[in-house]
């Protein structure tokens, strides 16, 4: 496998030797071009602004119930961990689908196909993550301005990246719409809820073994595992931390186990990218 | 300048192109004529990059495209649909394009532009085009980098009378500068005065591939349409 830096690298020797022949001055890298492009197309959907409405709304609302602001946190936490990885996967899947005519038009142009993936997965990680900002992180940053409360914003913000790749993913395997948005779905489902039981399933069936290094790698397996274990290690109250997050503590400590449980988090929207590309590469319009 | 050598594609179990030889050079004006399905705009998706082929080669000035994305700054390609963003305007559209192919074309070319009267729908979304405003726009953009090469595919289907006879004499004007045009369309009489060549695709596969006098001598038909209805009644008959 490739690094990202090699992966992405052509796309910005093309932006320098643009520079060099000097036929624009201000010719900039064109996935820059391309993603206001991108973002403008994303932000005239309504869905977007409801989106920031909606985390708004809620964060607000928990923070408003309680006095104690952990508290807050803990629910904010727990609907995080469901409804952004739900919404970034559903929306990026659709907004791909939607975008088919555009990608077309632009597969015909003298750029890279990876120029192309690449601009829309900014652009969609742009346009959510500043959903994100506005309606956990605002909230956040007036009730609970703590490392606890970035921690959470933190681990949002990882999710959204993680889930938009993740759709990307899916989105250039599948030619049909429907199919794709059902494979969104299944992961989000399979991620979010079903792998929770699986684990719980395995840890019962071998409870006689030491199962300690299992788990971790379990844990790692799933990122809303991860952004959980991230949060939780934050706060620091060992009751919720759950079984993988006291062994993430217990064997790591608490400030290598959030960095290194980020790390992994990072790299489930690296690598999902990098093979999105390749496939596209390949990919008949 | 443009080279195809064996070019082949299946989707499927459907073989769409097979063995695809062909060789094109500047100042011709190629036609591709063949039943639907036989694979024309599959192979002219070949030529841009949008279908990669399975087996076989493309060429351009001698130097493969296949991976390859610099030479399409030389193209300007018509869709049959021309689809583009719903929400976009006509004039975004235009100033995007040419955002994103700055620094790779020499002059801007908007003669197209101002016979089509671009201007007067240039504030409209292209949800809310027409078919035929549609097609102004896509032969537009194929034209607006002054590309050496042109590929426009079905470029009058939807047009009304004026407009495709304006777009007639900018195909004819390119071609007199040396471009290379390649043109499919089922109108064959629209094809009869643009055509230098005639590249005839029957099920994937080269039927004949030959210069229009040619073929009209071989025929003893003058028009193109009657020359290729006497080679269709051969083929059925032999």
């Amino acid at each position: 496998m490739k690094s990202i830096v090699q992966e992405i690298a052509p796309e910005i020797r093309f932006a320098t030797m643009q520079h060099t022949t000097g036929k624009s001055a201000a010719a900039g890298n064109p996935i820059f071009r391309i993603i206001k492009y991108v973002l403008y197309d994303i932000l005239q959907n309504r869905i977007v602004i409801g989106y920031t409405l909606f985390l708004l709304a809620v964060s607000m609302g928990l923070f408003g119930l309680s006095d104690d602001p952990t508290k807050g946190l803990i629910s904010l936490l727990n609907i995080v961990l469901i409804v952004t990885p739900l919404v970034s996967v559903v929306f990026a899947t659709i907004h791909f689908y939607n975008a088919g005519e555009f990608i077309e038009l632009l597969a015909a142009q003298p750029i890279r196909r990876g120029v192309i993936v690449w601009s829309q997965f900014l652009g969609l990680v742009i346009a959510l993550l500043i959903a994100v900002l506005l309606g956990i992180g605002v909230p956040i940053a007036l009730y609970t301005p703590t490392a606890t409360g970035l921690s959470l914003l933190a681990a949002a913000m990882g999710l959204t990246i993680v889930f938009i790749a993740l759709a990307l993913l899916a989105s250039v395997f599948t030619r049909d719409k429907a199919k794709g948005i059902g494979v969104a779905l299944l992961l989000w489902f399979y991620f979010a809820l079903l792998y929770d039981a699986l684990v719980l399933f395995i840890l019962f069936s071998f409870a006689d073994y030491p199962l300690e290094k299992a788990t971790l790698v379990l844990a790692a397996l799933n990122p809303i595992d991860l952004a959980r274990v991230v949060v939780l290690l934050q706060m620091d109250i060992s009751a919720l931390m759950g079984y993988t997050g006291a062994l993430f503590r217990e064997w790591l400590g608490s400030s290598w186990g959030i960095v290194s449980a980020m790390g992994i988090l990072l790299l489930w929207a690296v690598v999902p990218m990098l093979l999105a590309v390749r496939v596209f590469r390949k990919k008949d319009l | 300048m443009l080279e195809s050598i064996q070019l082949s594609k299946s989707f499927g179990k459907l073989k769409v192109l097979d063995g695809v030889s062909v060789r094109m050079q500047a100042g011709q004006a190629v036609s591709f004529i063949g039943p639907n399905g036989s694979g024309k705009t599959t192979f002219i998706k070949c030529l841009l990059g949008l279908v990669i082929p399975d087996s076989g080669d493309v060429t351009m000035n001698g130097e493969h495209i296949l991976g390859n994305w610099d030479y399409r700054r030389h193209i300007g390609y018509m869709p049959q649909i021309g689809r583009y963003p719903d929400h976009i305007r006509v004039g975004q559209l235009f100033d995007m394009i040419q955002e994103i192919r700055r620094g790779t074309f020499q002059r801007l070319d908007d003669d197209l532009m101002r016979a089509f009267e671009v201007d007067t729908f240039a504030h409209k979304t292209m949800r809310t085009l027409s078919g035929g405003t549609r097609q102004k726009v896509s032969a537009c953009l194929a034209f607006m980098f002054d590309p050496a090469v042109l590929i426009l595919d079905e470029p009058t289907a939807g047009l009304d009378p004026l407009s495709s006879e304006i777009l007639k004499e900018k195909v004819l004007a390119e071609k007199a500068k040396g471009k290379l045009t390649l043109l499919t369309s089922h109108i064959l009489s629209d094809l009869d005065e643009l055509t230098t060549d005639v590249l005839y695709i029957m099920e994937g596969k080269v039927l004949f591939y030959q210069p229009i006098e040619q073929l009209k001598a071989q025929t003893g038909e003058d028009k193109l349409h009657r020359a290729i209805a006497n080679v269709m009644k051969q083929q059925a008959t032999a």
